[in-house]
């Protein structure tokens, strides 16, 4: 696979290593009631979709650059790369 | 007997250069340009191999790398290599080769037997046969099936021989050189764009070297001269022979194997062969077809061969594969090899042709039959007559079969291609997505006659490079006769008797029919039944075959029932050749610390942690063993001071205004407050609550620290602090670098560490008060070298952990040495490190094991409740704190002479050995020079109430059940004086 690094251009994914779903960047608040259950969730379930998938991987062999690759699961295509903080700092603006 | 089924004239081996060879031990003469398979054909040799379950007599059948049969054992000792198909090694003087696959010669196998058995050995017999009884499976039937199964053999020893990888970027990947990858390399490159044109073959044209075609009004292979030679002179293109495409990933990203060396008699240094991954922004497919056989009654004898093949033979090789050929087809193909080997002097018995119509030709002498088949074959080592389905039987010793070509669609199936059945050309075409950038090209679209191959090729070639960006030129494609072949589709006849589709596998006509009758109809469970196309050939011969007799038996059409697929790689891989240049000590990086030369000069042995090595000890003349010098360095440290080389100890350094915040976040417990000048212990908790890591880190200054890991977790601690930093607090202020490489540290420890240290480090106050435990400070060493001093202690003894930049490492572990010869001063090494971390009660990867919570280990306070860390929260659910979980414990053996062992089980005195009476394990032991015994740190359940309770550790593997007590983990020293003093 080839991803498509926003800085670096296309790299070899043999350069990455693959965390893997990109809602483990949504990390819940610990002091909300419910935040066992809230972390439970954030945790263990996972969607599995066939089709676009957000995925955290890391340039290890790179710039140490975490990215949120949106890869079409049954295709493998990639359609969207972004830097992982980038998309962080996104989300905590609008949160 | 030699060399004497030559044509006279005749094919493309040059005859001015005899080559030697033999097989199983006997001489034979071919020539330069000749396979094993055509020289043995030369040479008259017809049986070659045994079948893989039945061992029946085996000869050659293809001429190409989708041979089934022709498996031979290559080369001798070292450089031996198994299940080489004879069909594609090149012949080269001094070349030998062996038959595998049989007990006894050859030509009397003593597995032969197993032919006798068919009956039991028929589709799904290993699920259905060696059940009973259930304890001969590991002693008879194992070994039995384990002797008998495999081919060819390994050498047993490494291999000799070296590959390797590399790397290539192009705009058109073309794979195949015959007429339709030849004209869309003409036409893209002279476009202008980087092409690669990869071909298994030793030379360029494909099919056009086994056929008699013309092209332009000239001999084919003198086109395919010119358009080498136009290839070769332009820039940019590159042209790869003896290299196959085995494999179509992501992205326009291929694999190729290249043979460097294998068609020479050594390889003299040089890579044997090379696997490239090519990364492509276009590809063409243009791998030919592949021709098929038709099932009748024994149709496996030696002599029995595909129709393409044999023409082949005759018009490359100057080979004629018999005395007296006959052919049998179903489709006008057929028919060029009656015309090319009545051409070239062959003498043909018989035509038959499946089909009802009138003859295409007549040739003098030859018999033709039309509308009939061969219902069996003679001949027990090699065919001698077959029988048709009219009655009339004919004198013949080869026989060649064509029921049809096959597209070569495998590299447009490795993602998501389905191929879709072509009724007209009676075979699969490619079909579904292709992978991205792919296209097909010539007879692997189904364009099976040559003029249409050279036009689609060119046509492609510049459609691609327009797509590009790129502009064609006007070039025609070159022009060649356009004569569609008509085929109608025959398969199998009828009859009782065995009728082979997979020659490889053994697999029947009857076997496909066993399968329906017993519900495995679906391709899919076809093939895994029957194993149908599993075997190393992948089926190229036989897939389209029992896909059809499996359609008739189920009474479904053949696009109904539908393909199984094809994975890379198209042909086999060795391993060696996956491997490249990463085997043994080459598998990884050797990390050598800057000291690593002074420790090898001094007697230590070195042990592998991740890819450093580090000094297990020092070895003194005169020790017995390892034992000996483990308990001399152990003394050495507790009674004057002792020096270790920490240095792989992952180091990262953190600054920023955020830097205490963001520690307090990865920590589980507090760091916002460590004063400057002061180390704290960390613990590094899972999200999950499970302990991670542990490690001590240094204040530097208010916006620096340095964070210690241990030496196995320094990347993927690293890496999830970056992904904190990054994904989880972008807004902090914080920066991250690994320093592991820049910094050679060393550990000092025992009584004298003070006195040595102070003759080392420049004007620092070392008393107690001025520098005490758990302090640090930049400081310079030896007169202004800088360095970095840590008062902490992994030994419990008064210690220091003194750090320089790593190209010092060298000198400061000799000044050290130096400094402390009037304190016996003991360098020691990892395994005395952990005989004191065992005495201290500290814990390392034994008890941070993955599955082991804080209040597991004794330090359920350190997760602090009062903020947030990665972990915290989780680490709060019940189980994971209820009060009847396992504790860290110290054990020792109540009889002082007996061993421990990590591993056993603790059990209640009395208690019978059953899980239930668990209660808990052995996780690291050592013996004690110390306390002069052995002892071991565990976790028993509620073990913290329990010091001084006898209990069992049990251990079922050694065989060994002794009393040990359970006390507290930390049994040097507990109140820590000593460190703190």
């Amino acid at each position: 696979m080839i991803i498509n690094h926003p800085t670096l251009g296309p790299r070899d994914a043999a350069e990455f290593v693959h965390l893997g779903d990109a809602t483990l960047m949504n990390r819940p608040d610990w002091q909300a009631e419910d935040a066992v259950e809230q972390f439970h969730e954030y945790l263990y379930q996972r969607d599995n979709p066939a089709g676009d998938y957000r995925e955290l991987w890391y340039h290890e062999q790179g710039d140490r650059s975490w990215l949120v690759v949106t890869r079409n699961t049954l295709t493998h295509e990639i359609t969207d790369v972004q830097m992982a903080r980038d998309v962080a700092m996104q989300q905590a603006k609008s949160s | 007997m030699t060399d004497n089924y030559r044509l006279p004239e005749s094919g493309k081996v040059d005859r001015s250069k005899p080559l030697n060879f033999s097989f199983n031990g006997k001489d034979m003469v071919g020539y330069a340009g000749d396979t094993l398979a055509s020289a043995l054909l030369a040479n008259g040799t017809r049986l070659v191999a045994r079948s893989f379950k039945y061992h029946r007599p085996r000869g050659i059948f293809t001429a190409g790398s989708e041979e089934p049969n022709a498996m031979v054992q290559l080369r001798s000792g070292d450089h031996t290599e198994p299940n080489t198909r004879a069909t594609v090694a090149e012949l080269f003087d001094g070349l030998t080769a062996t038959s595998q696959n049989h007990r006894g010669p050859l030509n009397f196998d003593l597995m032969a037997v197993n032919d006798l058995l068919s009956p039991f050995l028929s589709a799904g017999f290993y699920y259905k046969t060696f059940m009973w009884p259930r304890a001969f499976w590991e002693k008879v039937y194992e070994p039995i099936i384990r002797s008998a199964a495999g081919l060819g053999k390994l050498s047993g020893n490494e291999d000799p021989d070296q590959y390797d990888k590399g790397f290539l970027h192009c705009d058109l990947l073309i794979a195949g050189a015959g007429p339709a990858g030849l004209s869309a390399a003409l036409s893209a490159a002279r476009a202008g764009a980087r092409v690669i044109l990869a071909e298994e073959d030793a030379i360029i044209g494909g099919r056009l070297n086994a056929e008699t075609h013309e092209i332009a009004g000239d001999s084919a292979d003198v086109w395919a001269e010119t358009a080498r030679a136009e290839l070769a002179a332009m820039p940019n293109v590159r042209i790869m022979t003896r290299t196959t495409v085995v494999g179509a990933f992501d992205h326009g990203i291929y694999s190729a194997v290249e043979r460097k060396t294998d068609h020479l008699a050594t390889s003299a240094g040089k890579p044997r062969q090379v696997l490239w991954r090519i990364y492509t922004k276009r590809a063409i497919v243009a791998g030919g077809a592949t021709e098929r056989a038709v099932a009748f009654k024994n149709n496996d004898r030696p002599g029995i061969m595909l129709a393409g093949s044999v023409r082949a033979y005759a018009n490359r090789f100057g080979v004629a594969t018999g005395d007296a050929v006959s052919i049998l087809t179903n489709n006008d193909t057929g028919w060029d090899t009656a015309r090319d080997l009545v051409a070239a002097g062959v003498n043909l018995a018989a035509i038959i042709d499946t089909r009802d119509m009138a003859p295409l030709h007549s040739f003098a002498g030859t018999s033709i039959i039309m509308g009939a088949a061969v219902a069996d074959t003679n001949g027990r080592l090699a065919l001698s007559s077959i029988k048709l389905t009219n009655g009339q039987t004919i004198k013949t010793d080869c026989l060649a079969v064509s029921g049809g070509w096959s597209p070569n669609v495998h590299l447009t199936c490795h993602q998501r291609g389905r191929p879709t059945w072509r009724d007209d050309i009676a075979g699969f075409v490619p079909g579904g997505e292709l992978p991205v950038g792919q296209s097909v090209a010539g007879a692997a679209n189904g364009d099976l006659s040559l003029g249409a191959a050279l036009n689609s090729g060119h046509k492609l070639g510049n459609a691609l490079a327009k797509e590009l960006g790129l502009t064609p030129t006007k070039s025609q494609a070159a022009k060649a006769a356009d004569e569609p072949s008509s085929i109608s589709a025959f398969w199998h006849v009828a009859g009782e008797g065995r009728a082979w589709v997979d020659l490889q596998n053994d697999v029947t006509v009857k076997d496909i029919k066993q399968s329906q009758a017993e519900g495995f109809r679906s391709v899919e469970h076809l093939k895994r039944y029957t194993t149908m196309g599993m075997a190393t050939d992948q089926g190229k011969t036989s897939n389209v075959l029992g896909l059809a007799i499996m359609a008739e038996a189920t009474g479904k059409t053949i696009p109904e029932t539908g393909t199984t697929i094809f994975r890379p790689p198209y042909t086999p891989v060795a391993m060696g050749t996956l491997g490249g240049r990463a085997r043994g000590k080459d598998y990884a990086p050797t990390r050598l610390t800057t000291s690593h030369e002074w420790g090898a000069k001094n007697g230590a042995s070195f042990t592998e942690v991740g890819n450093w090595m580090r000094a297990e000890w020092y070895a003194k003349q005169g020790e017995a063993g390892w034992r000996d010098s483990v308990d001399r360095e152990v003394i050495a440290t507790r009674k004057s001071v002792g020096i270790c080389d920490v240095t792989t100890l992952g180091k990262i350094d953190i600054q920023g205004r955020d830097a205490a915040a963001f520690l307090n976040l990865v920590y589980s417990n507090p760091f916002l407050k460590v004063p400057v000048g002061r180390v704290r212990y960390g613990l590094m908790l899972r999200e999950d609550g499970i302990c991670y890591d542990d490690g001590t880190t240094a204040r530097l200054a208010e916006n620096h620290f340095v964070m210690t890991t241990t030496t196995a977790n320094a990347v993927l601690v690293y890496r999830r602090l970056e992904f904190v930093r990054q994904c989880l607090c972008p807004n902090m202020d914080v920066h991250l670098i690994s320093t592991t490489d820049a910094w050679a540290q060393f550990a000092v420890a025992g009584p004298n560490s003070r006195a040595l240290l102070s003759k080392i480090v420049d004007d620092v106050d070392m008393s107690n008060e001025g520098f005490p435990f758990m302090a640090c400070a930049n400081v310079t060493v030896c007169g202004g070298t800088p360095a970095r001093l840590f008062r902490i202690s992994f030994s419990g003894e008064l210690a220091y952990e003194v750090a320089v930049p790593a190209r010092y490492g060298d000198s400061m572990i000799k000044a050290l040495m130096e400094a402390g010869q009037e304190f016996d001063a003991t360098p020691y090494g990892t395994e005395a490190l952990s005989v004191m971390r065992i005495e201290k009660g500290h814990v390392v990867g034994n008890e941070l094991n993955g599955t082991t919570t804080a209040l597991n280990l004794g330090m359920g306070g350190m997760v602090s409740v009062k903020k947030d860390s990665i972990g915290s929260t989780l680490a709060k659910r019940e189980l994971m704190i209820a009060d009847d979980v396992v504790r860290l414990v110290g054990i020792r053996p109540v009889d002082k002479s007996m061993k421990l062992d990590a591993g056993a089980h603790f059990l209640e005195r009395g208690a019978d050995t059953t899980m239930d009476n668990d209660q808990g394990w052995v996780t690291s032991v050592a013996y004690s020079p110390t306390f002069g015994h052995h002892i071991g740190l565990g976790f028993v359940i509620r073990g913290h109430e329990r010091h001084g309770d006898i209990i069992r550790a049990w251990d079922g593997v050694r065989g060994k059940d002794i009393e040990v007590e359970i006390v507290s983990p930390h049994m040097y020293d507990p109140e820590g004086g000593i460190q703190r003093g």
